[in-house]
């Protein structure tokens, strides 16, 4: 399937992305030839198969969840080190009203 | 060649005769690691002090009277998307270039509570999304057997410290065949476990439902006991499975009873270079004469494994990746006039193209109007596929096919093709879909003295049977040490 130059524009909007002009014509082709690869999909036959998200889940029981108890996390100062900016023990970031 | 190739055990019996001590095995491979990284670029972080003050504090407890522990002393590299507490953990990406991980992960806590030595982290395509390490902002390792040619990726960093004497023993993650693609092409042993056999905690998430950290050794005997120590329940991971662990480092010598091998022949002629197709045949001559029945099987679905893979992995990736938008953690960009530009001009600058590219086949695939064509469709296919292996597995207990088509391709080969690149993950992603584990095994050397290997599947929860039979592939190929470039 080819895909247009908007609707890349709008995926990647999507996806909080940026691309150059140069770099969204280079993309287009590549983008476009590993969908086509993939639309190999289409033909096979699927007409009543159950998807499957997660392939060992059914052996994930109601035993394996840990119970329900408060257990010491992070401290406020552990979950900061690596803000590129915080103040007063929260992420800082620009103003977003105006 | 002069570099250092202990195994675990005789590491273990050293210490125990104090023929050396702890310290100086780390000395050894931290001198090996100054002599030969500037080349083979398998380190992005390496932890000299922090290993050589862990190694003093285990002599100490040894020489206090103290038993040995599992791994007491045994250096040990990880690859750069698993959490080290206090140690720099960049994925290979420059948006986490200056991420320090605030915990450790659940297998690198065990690692360290059974006495093994961390001597640094390893590089890998950026997040896990690459076949080569071509996809690292900090540049690709080389191969220890030809540096012009990749190591194998994701986890090349760790297969390169492994094969070259840099570590014992290597962890890596594999999502899909990031273990064992630079195993295979690197000459060593690498494991990707059962999904949910060890725990994913602390594992920076690239797709949840196939991500899994498996290792990377030089015999089948140190893969067994790096696999035991990592392998059990972990309350912090949901998806971690509750049943106890095989004893993995016992019985690997018993004779093979009763043991049918499937190979799907007519897959794995087309595509496939002729040493690699050799290399099965002499595979299957030796599990013949260890007594092991061979039959033919059909995977109908495995050509369709690889489209399957390239649509789920990246939608998982595109959600996953969200959380990097320069607030909490790594690079922010400085060019921006609001928040939303924040976001965008913050992950176009902090992620490489292959990520980018995959974070938007992702969100396409996801998007309104294409997620049943897409999304749903393949993972349709990924029931189809799980079913064709349980109809294998109901017939045989392991299945042998190539673990790569070719074996280690040059550096730059495939980085203008992404497709061509995606196609070297044929026969390693249908593992992680269909969540059984896998073990690459050397399988011996093309005349241009490259590594080949073959690639053992069993059904979930079987990495004994794994493990049992790549021991006898062990014996029976009697690999000589490699030759290396460095």
């Amino acid at each position: 399937m080819a895909i247009t130059l908007e609707e890349v524009r709008h995926i990647a909007r999507l996806a909080n992305l940026q691309f150059s002009e140069e770099e969204l014509q280079a993309f287009i082709v590549q983008f476009s030839k590993i969908l086509e690869h993939i639309e190999q999909l289409s033909q096979v036959d699927t007409q009543g198969v159950e998807p499957t998200y997660h392939a060992v889940a059914g052996k994930i029981d109601r035993e394996n969840a840990r119970s329900d108890v408060i257990h010491a996390s992070f401290l406020q100062e552990k979950a900061l080190m690596n803000a590129p900016e915080s103040e007063e023990g929260q992420f800082r970031v620009p103003k977003v009203i105006r | 060649m002069g570099y250092p190739r202990l195994s675990i055990a005789e590491i273990r019996e050293g210490l125990r005769r104090k023929q050396f001590s702890c310290v100086e095995i780390t000395q050894q491979h931290l001198k090996r690691i100054e002599e030969a990284d500037a080349r083979l670029k398998a380190f992005l972080t390496v932890t000299p002090e922090s290993a050589r003050a862990r190694a003093a504090v285990l002599d100490q407890a040894l020489a206090a009277g103290e038993p040995l522990l599992p791994l007491t002393g045994v250096p040990i590299a990880i690859k750069d998307n698993i959490c080290t507490q206090g140690v720099r953990t960049t994925c290979g990406s420059r948006i986490l270039s200056n991420y320090v991980a605030p915990y450790s992960a659940t297998a690198v806590e065990r690692l360290e509570a059974a006495g093994a030595v961390i001597v640094g982290k390893t590089n890998c395509d950026e997040f896990g999304m690459g076949s080569s390490t071509e996809n690292s902002a900090f540049g690709p390792s080389r191969n220890p057997f030809d540096l012009e040619r990749v190591p194998g990726g994701s986890s090349g960093g760790s297969a390169v410290a492994v094969a070259a004497g840099e570590a014992v023993g290597a962890f890596g993650s594999d999502t899909g065949g990031s273990v064992r693609t630079p195993a295979a092409f690197c000459g060593v042993y690498g494991l990707k476990p059962t999904y949910g056999r060890v725990s994913r905690y602390g594992l920076v998430a690239y797709s949840s439902s196939l991500d899994t950290i498996g290792p990377l050794a030089r015999s089948v005997a140190d893969l067994a006991e790096l696999l035991q120590v990592i392998a059990g329940h972990d309350p912090r991971d949901m998806t971690s499975h509750g049943s106890a662990p095989d004893r993995y480092t016992s019985g690997l010598d018993a004779a093979l009873r009763n043991h049918r091998v499937g190979v799907p022949f007519s897959l794995i002629e087309e595509g496939v270079e002729a040493e690699t197709r050799r290399a099965i045949h002499r595979a299957l001559d030796a599990l013949e004469r260890a007594g092991c029945a061979v039959e033919e099987i059909a995977l109908p679905h495995l050509a369709n494994a690889i489209d399957t893979y390239y649509l789920i992995a990246p939608c998982e990736a595109s959600s996953n990746l969200a959380r990097y938008d320069g607030v909490k953690y790594g690079y922010r960009s400085e060019h921006f006039s609001n928040l939303g530009e924040m976001y965008q001009i913050t992950r176009a600058g902090g992620f490489g193209a292959e990520v980018r590219r995959r974070i938007m086949l992702g969100t396409f695939a996801l998007s309104s109007g294409y997620y049943d064509a897409y999304f749903l469709k393949a993972s349709k296919v990924r029931t189809l596929l799980i079913q064709d292996f349980q109809a294998a597995f109901a017939r045989v207990n392991t299945i042998l096919i190539p673990t790569a088509p070719t074996p280690a391709f040059k550096i730059g080969e495939k980085t203008s093709d992404p497709l061509a690149m995606y196609l070297t993950d044929v026969f390693t992603v249908p593992a992680n879909l269909v969540g059984i584990p896998a073990l690459s095994v050397p399988a011996g050397y093309t005349p241009d003295n490259l590594p080949v290997a073959v690639q053992l599947l069993a059904n979930q929860f079987h990495e004994k049977a794994l493990l049992h039979v790549a021991w006898h592939l062990e014996q029976a190929f009697a690999l000589k040490p490699a030759a290396l470039a460095v």
